[in-house]
């Protein structure tokens, strides 16, 4: 009797409870799955960075927790970043730019303000910039020729990454020794050479001090700027190369009407990371140079550590410096974000 | 416009060698098809005539200039590629233009090239479309276009239509032998495709595994194959072979099946191989006994798979054959038009 048996009222099902139905529901699904990878997120990135951007209205000393702080409003900031003193004097300025303290450069007026965060502005964007753009040069150089049919190509390519693999730390002591102004082997080779007549001091000079920590930051920054573009290079289809070169193109207009782009859309990402993480370097400057001489190789991340652990130990100072960071960063993420946006080309279906 | 000379070509690519001495002569304004089974190095000669790859040993002439040497620019030949390489972040016009933008052309002339291209090949609405925004047989479209705006010596096509669908492939093929008798320039158009061999060319070179084996106008390769390998491969469905002995004016296949030839073959004696193709083929009293294994109507005539003494014969009627596979028919090649090749060598013999 199948129908009988069919007709048979079921066992009651129980009504699923609120928790379940969310636990299957599709839309509560992707929430659930999301959990994991978001606590990680809170813990780890959003928490410290509430904190710190708290810590930064407070007066707290280092050891002293938020709730015990006092609450002290932008006061650090005002601190920081001081206020215009309007008297221009352009005898003042030509003397502060050509005396390299860059306290007031660019300002129409005088800040009167915290100059050693005022210099460790000026150092990080300008570490920052022409580290950049060195880096992108002279990765895209890299990329450009590794991509080429080179001898040992495998081989030169694992010796491009070897930067990026050496830890920081590592590199920094190493370009310590190179920068030595007893040791260094390059005023030893420029003095063999008859280049120098004597000991070319490194570190021990400003201007000298940036352009060197530039160039250990360079040498560790290229291997990844160059690995990640010659992987774009090698999306580029061959054909249109083959199509370009029956075209009448040369090896250059080739690279600058058919791969620079193409390649547009990986520069812009590798770039951005880049600059990220150019602008919060800590160790190499820590390691290499410590900030000196005198502030002159201070970047605001390092400059920050000071303030709040070493030397000040206030930590609603340095919390302050480091959340000044923040605007910068977000005017570069905005600007690569709007350049990264899908070209018109790139839409629809593709080519091959 | 010019002509293309191939001289006695070879290629190597290292140690392994592709193609084994081919000579080709293309006259100006001459449509020619490569055409031969993949891999056997159709791409690779219309590479060489486009200066993509080296030449290992022969000469190749442009006109009166010996090309070995030149790089493609200096070659004045435009090439359509199999996949298009259309340049992605351009728009259509700025893909036709591109050739004429590096060599300086000015801006008002490019402009009024591409426009006149674009009339041509019916573009005008798309020329400020990406790539991407187009579908396949526009894109093709654009290819060509961008071969023809520049007024080549020669157009180099490797194979343009075979991503398309079989309709569209139809279509474009008329559009591009429309095209050369309007733009009377010498072409070189490689295809796996026997029709579009057969039906675009005026001369037909078939290729098989690096060597030339026969070149000629479309209907000769039909009718006079030079030898085995042309026989099978042009021609749809393939032409069927027997072997056998002749002897007094009929072939005596080695199942048993006995036909009579004439043009002449009638002559000839001593072992050979039989060639006739589908459509050559009549049902009558007097003919081979055969079984019938297949039978497919198309409408328009009626495709049947025969098979005696253990081999398949494919037949095509014109006319409706009501045969039900099992029963028997009896056939018989045209006699006038059968092929013989020689049992080893595969050349022919009548
Ligand atoms: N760069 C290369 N290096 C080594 N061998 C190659 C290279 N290019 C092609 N070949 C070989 O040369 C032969 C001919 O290749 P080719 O591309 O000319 O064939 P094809 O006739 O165009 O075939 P298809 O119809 O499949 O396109 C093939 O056997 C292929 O493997
Ligand atoms: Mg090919």
């Amino acid at each position: 009797m199948p129908e009988a048996v069919l007709r048979e009222p079921a066992a009651p099902l129980k009504p699923p409870t609120l928790l379940s139905r969310l636990m299957v529901n599709r839309d509560w699904l992707g929430f659930w799955f999301m959990l994991p990878a978001a606590a990680f997120l809170v813990l780890f990135l959003a928490y410290p960075l509430a904190l710190g951007i708290a810590y930064s209205f407070t007066d707290a000393k280092i050891g002293q927790d938020i709730g015990s702080a006092n609450f002290i409003g932008i006061e650090n900031y005002q601190w920081l970043i001081g206020e215009f003193d309007c008297k221009w004097e352009w005898a003042a300025f030509w003397s502060r730019l050509f005396g390299g303290d860059f306290g007031a450069l660019g300002a129409l007026c005088k800040i009167v303000g915290d100059d050693q965060f005022h210099l460790a502005v000026f150092n990080t964007l300008f570490y920052t910039i022409v580290a950049s753009v060195l880096k992108f040069a002279i990765g895209l150089y890299l990329a450009v020729l590794l991509n080429n049919h080179l001898p040992f190509r495998a081989v030169i390519r694992a010796i491009v990454l070897v930067p990026f693999i050496v830890p920081t730390v590592l590199s920094a002591i190493a370009f310590w020794w190179i920068f030595d102004p007893q040791f260094s082997i390059v005023s030893w080779s420029a003095k063999q050479m008859g280049l120098a007549t004597e000991n070319i001091n490194f570190l021990g000079e400003p201007w000298n001090a940036r352009w060197s920590a530039i160039f250990a930051n360079v040498w560790r920054g290229v291997p990844f700027i160059a690995i990640t573009l010659l992987a774009g290079l090698q999306t580029v289809p061959p054909s249109l190369y083959e199509a370009s070169t029956i075209d009448g193109a040369s090896r250059w207009q080739m690279f600058r009407y058919i791969t620079y782009p193409l390649l547009t859309p990986i520069i812009a990402v590798v770039m951005t990371f880049s600059v990220l993480f150019t602008f919060t370097d800590f160790q190499l400057i820590k390691v290499l140079t410590n900030g000196g001489p005198a502030g002159s190789t201070e970047l605001m991340a390092t400059l920050s550590f000071n303030r709040a652990i070493l030397g000040g130990q206030r930590i609603g100072e340095g919390a302050a410096i480091s959340t000044a960071m923040i605007p910068f960063l977000l005017a570069c993420i905005l600007i690569s974000w709007f350049g990264l946006q899908r070209r018109k080309w790139q839409q629809g279906e593709a080519n091959d | 416009m010019a002509s293309v000379d191939i001289r006695d070509v070879k290629k190597a690519f290292g140690s392994h060698a592709v193609i084994h001495g081919v000579s080709v002569g293309i006259d100006d304004g001459e449509f020619v098809v490569l055409v031969g089974p993949s891999g056997c190095g159709k791409s690779t000669l219309l590479r060489m005539i486009a200066g993509l790859e080296n030449i290992t040993a022969g000469e190749i002439r442009i006109g009166d200039r010996v090309v070995n040497q030149l790089p493609p620019k200096a070659r004045d030949v435009a090439m359509v590629f199999q996949n298009y390489a259309l340049y992605p972040h351009m728009t259509v016009a700025a893909n036709m233009g591109f050739s004429m933008q590096l060599r300086g052309t000015p801006k008002a002339e490019i402009e009024k090239r591409v426009a006149r291209a674009a009339e041509i090949l019916g573009l005008a609405p798309l020329l400020e479309r990406f790539p991407r925004q187009l579908s396949g047989g526009q894109r093709q479209r654009v290819a060509m276009g961008r071969a023809i705006v520049r007024d080549p010596q020669v157009f180099l096509f490797d194979e343009p239509l075979s991503n398309l669908d079989a309709k569209l492939r139809v279509a474009m093929r008329t559009e591009i032998k429309a095209l050369h008798q309007r733009l009377k320039t010498t072409t070189v158009y490689v295809t796996h495709d026997q029709i579009e061999a057969m039906t675009m060319a005026d001369k037909i070179v078939v290729m098989h595994d690096g060597i030339v084996e026969q070149i000629g106008e479309p209907l000769d390769l039909y009718d006079r194959p030079a030898n085995l390998f042309v026989a099978g491969f042009i021609g749809s469905p393939a032409m069927n072979f027997m072997k056998g002995r002749l002897e007094s004016g009929r072939f005596v296949a080695d199942g048993g099946a006995a036909v009579p030839v004439a043009n002449g073959a009638a002559a000839k004696s001593g072992r050979a191989t039989l060639g006739f193709r589908p459509e050559h083929i009549a049902v009558a009293d007097d003919g081979i006994e055969t079984r019938v294994v297949v039978v497919e109507p198309t409408g328009s005539e009626t495709q049947v798979v025969v098979e005696s003494g253990g081999q398949e014969i494919v037949c095509v009627f014109r006319e409706r054959i009501a045969a039900q596979p099992g029963e028997t028919l009896r056939i018989r090649p045209n006699p006038q038009l059968v092929h013989l090749f020689d049992e080893t060598s595969g050349q022919r013999l009548n």
